[in-house]
């Protein structure tokens, strides 16, 4: 028997986040990611955390903010609705270059929407999520494993970066039970010499702030910002990529819509179609040299997601317009079945061969 | 030479951008004196607002944060769980960031009795946008949003924070106090080290109103405006002790 | 056995998710690649609620079963909304006693286990869906002894312990018909 256990993807956030010493969780109840609060509010006390529902979710992002001035390891969660409500919260760490890890378990929106698994808030997610210009690094898991794996590294990618880390789920990945293994590494937090932590009367203070009203300093913080976001982007993209050495057909698609494709790829190679698929896992930075790679012998591509087609535009410039770009999708909640995106497969091959 | 007076340590040896006559100067100050003589600067962690005390970051010599608007409790609330034991936190907020569009982290970290320190700004005005209706203009003020004066029936009444929070059972301690007199300075100066005092005993949210004065946007002299204080504000806004738990409960027992 | 896609369904406070959890879990116990999806809503209490579980021998690609092998049905409006999506050749296997009417597909294999009588006869309290369980492993010639203890240990709390006995006896009943 393997030492793996069953857990849900919201439970294994959870404990990811412990295992990589986050011992502080500010957060708001809304399904469906209440787990990893109900998780924290259990184990945050008997390992001297602090778990606390805030009166809000705009609260909630600015206790993040407190505790990540203070230099600790910090994180919330929501899902879609609240994460529009902190967006102010995500422009100010954005803007004071503060380390935190926030989770989105998606559901179908706009507005208050539905509580089924939704990939609506790609655009939000990669695009910042707040005001002004800045980039989160955004995390797709498309397993429970992921879950727990890609929360330790995103708290380490906060940290060298100084930036937030999303986690970018749907209700699937959230509820959704599979064997997981919690043996995982963890580097230490680095040394963090602008946290606000007190003087001592040792050193001058420290200043945590976002606010610059000389346009010329501000632009310099913005070209820095930028320049350090080059560096991830060369150094931290991650995907996979499934059949693509061959095919003809390539989709794109994350998360849930991932694993449902990976179904389609399969059945349609038994019919003999050459189909592929690459599975974006950081959404930013976008891994565009696969797909820049698979427009050289692909015939076309499809991105599978479940909203009205929001990462199909960053397929189609990562691809340069070399190969025609097709959506298929469902929205408000819905997932598309393996048998649609197989149907959509068949159609660009013009048949089955 | 012996000195007589000089800076606080805890005030940064800067000049403020705050207008002539304004208030901000004095309780900037006090919070600084009250910080030295408590010998606290090292473990201090200021919160500054959104508003005319938005850059206090620059003035306090202890770390500071800069929140978003309304937001300064709920970011001080996570500087003091991060290390509860070695964390003196507080806060320093104009009447449109704590009462208006802060008024649920307010209210919140009141009712969780977060053990932080509250210095609240009321001076009845937007200050920094350039005079606009605040949550605790008067009636019949006049400012750029009222230009006939506040009129309840379409903008309520101004909000007595200290009332209102006095009516949760959370808070350890709420005193509105003002800054207008030299005897009132030093009412001011009690309260506010009370209010830290109480944060290093561990006894809870502490919050000390400061009832200000903005001559430049209520369009008078610093003089009138520290009149108009005695004559048009304290009446609507009692100074006084409106919640004192430790002390209730001394006298209970 | 390549890989088992199984749909449980019935109304909230039955164990469908129970059943499911026992069910990934024991796959997961013999080294199976396993997934375990709930349906997930407002219907806390007395609504439906139905679990999606595949135990595969290769990873599980989409942990979603619109078109499942087994349906487990402890319901009529379960019955009446998943019996059409069975893949042809699957299996049903069906509360008699709460599901009056028969299976109208005739390409797939039905089981009616009146399972909640059968759990009342027993004092068995609500295990009928350990009894269907049972009958569930029977059928995929997958029910050994062995593994029902060690999965039964991994979805019973320790603070429960005392509900593994009556468990082990539901689901035995279930095997033995």
């Amino acid at each position: 028997m393997s030492d793996k256990i069953l857990m849900k993807g919201n439970e294994a956030i959870a404990e990811a986040a412990i295992i990589a010493g986050c011992r502080h969780y500010f957060g708001y109840p809304i399904t469906p990611q209440t787990e990893i609060a109900a998780y924290m509010a259990k184990k945050m006390p008997k390992i001297g955390g602090t778990f606390l529902q805030a009166e809000s979710e705009i609260a909630a992002i600015n206790m993040v903010y407190g505790v990540a001035s203070a230099g600790k390891r910090v994180m919330t969660s929501s899902s879609s609705p609240g994460v529009s409500l902190k967006g102010e919260g995500l422009s100010y760490l954005a803007g004071s270059d503060l380390p935190s890890l926030i989770v989105n378990v998606q559901r179908g929106g706009p507005g208050l929407g539905g509580i089924q698994p939704s990939q609506s808030d790609y655009f939000q997610s990669t695009r910042g999520g707040g005001h002004g210009d800045y980039h989160m690094i955004v995390l797709a898991p498309a397993s429970v494993q992921e879950m727990a794996e890609l929360t330790v590294k995103g708290f380490e990618l906060a940290d060298t970066y100084r930036m937030t880390s999303m986690i970018l789920a749907d209700g699937t990945m959230g509820q959704m039970m599979e064997p997981v293994s919690l043996d995982i590494d963890v580097k230490p937090a680095p040394e963090k010499p602008w946290a606000t932590t007190g003087t001592q009367m040792a050193r001058e203070h420290n200043i945590v702030n976002s606010l610059s009203l000389v346009p010329e300093e501000l632009e310099e913080l913005n070209f820095k910002r930028y320049d350090r976001y080059k560096v991830i982007e060369e150094n931290e993209t991650m995907f996979e990529e499934y059949k693509v050495e061959d095919a003809d057909i390539v989709l794109a698609a994350f998360g849930i819509a991932a694993r449902v494709s990976k179904n389609a790829v399969d059945e349609a190679r038994k019919m003999g179609i050459k189909a592929g698929l690459i599975r974006p896992i950081t959404l930013w930075p976008f891994p565009k040299a696969p797909f820049k790679a698979a427009a050289e012998h692909a015939k076309a591509f499809i991105s599978v997601e479940l909203n009205m087609g929001q990462m199909i535009e960053d397929v189609i410039l990562a691809t340069e317009s070399k190969c025609p770009v097709t959506l298929c999708n469902r929205a408000g909640g819905m997932i598309p079945d393996p048998k649609q995106v197989l149907n959509s497969i068949i159609e660009i091959n013009g048949g089955a061969k | 030479m012996a000195v007589v007076f000089d800076k606080p340590h805890a005030l940064c040896d800067v000049p403020l951008h705050y207008c002539p006559g304004c208030t901000h100067g004095i309780v900037h100050r006090l919070v600084a004196e009250v910080i030295d003589e408590l010998g606290i600067e090292g473990k201090t962690i200021g919160i500054a607002p959104v508003g005319c005390s938005v850059m206090a970051y620059n003035y306090f010599n202890c770390d500071m944060i800069e929140a978003a608007h309304g937001r300064a409790p709920a970011v001080a609330t996570g500087v003091k769980r991060a290390d509860p034991e070695n964390h003196i936190v507080f806060t320093y907020q104009g009447d449109g960031d704590l009462a208006s569009i802060g008024m649920a982290e307010t209210v919140h970290a009141a009712a969780r009795n977060e053990n932080i320190t509250v210095i609240f700004i009321n001076n009845a005005i937007y200050g920094m946008t350039g005079g606009q209706m605040a949550p605790t203009s008067l009636v019949g003020q006049v400012t750029q949003t009222s230009p006939y004066g506040r009129d309840p029936k379409a903008c309520g009444y101004p909000i007595k924070v200290c009332e209102m929070l006095s009516e949760l059972v959370g808070p350890e301690y709420l005193e509105r106090v003002t800054v207008n007199s030299v005897k009132n300075i030093r009412t001011a100066k009690k309260a506010i080290k009370k209010a830290f005092q109480n944060q290093i005993d561990g006894k809870g949210f502490s919050l000390v109103e400061v009832v200000s004065s903005c001559p430049t946007n209520w369009g008078m002299t610093p003089k009138q405006a520290l009149d108009w204080i005695d004559s048009d504000m304290l009446p609507y806004y009692p100074l006084g002790v409106y919640k004192d738990r430790s002390a209730e409960q001394k006298e209970a027992e | 056995m390549s890989a088992k896609n199984m749909l449980f369904s019935g109304f909230g406070g039955q164990g469908i998710l129970f059943a499911g959890k026992f069910i990934a879990y024991k796959g997961l116990i013999e080294d199976k690649q396993v997934s375990w999806l709930p349906s997930y809503g407002p219907e806390m209490r007395g609504g439906t609620a139905s679990c999606s579980v595949i135990v595969s021998d290769t990873p599980v690609g989409s942990p979603i079963v619109s078109n499942p092998d087994i349906l487990v049905a402890m319901n009529l409006p379960s019955l009446d909304r998943f019996e059409d999506a069975v893949v042809p050749g699957g299996m049903i296997i069906a509360d008699s006693t709460l599901i009056e009417r028969k299976v109208k597909r005739d390409d797939v294999t039905v089981f009616y286990v009146p399972a909640t009588q059968m759990a009342s006869d027993n004092k068995l309290g609500n295990l009928a869906n350990m009894i269907i369980v049972g009958k569930l492993l029977k059928e995929i010639g997958d029910y050994t002894e062995d593994g029902l203890n060690a999965a039964l240990d991994k979805v019973i709390s320790a603070r429960h312990a005392d509900m593994k006995e009556v468990n082990l006896k539901a689901i035995k009943l279930g095997a033995e018909l």
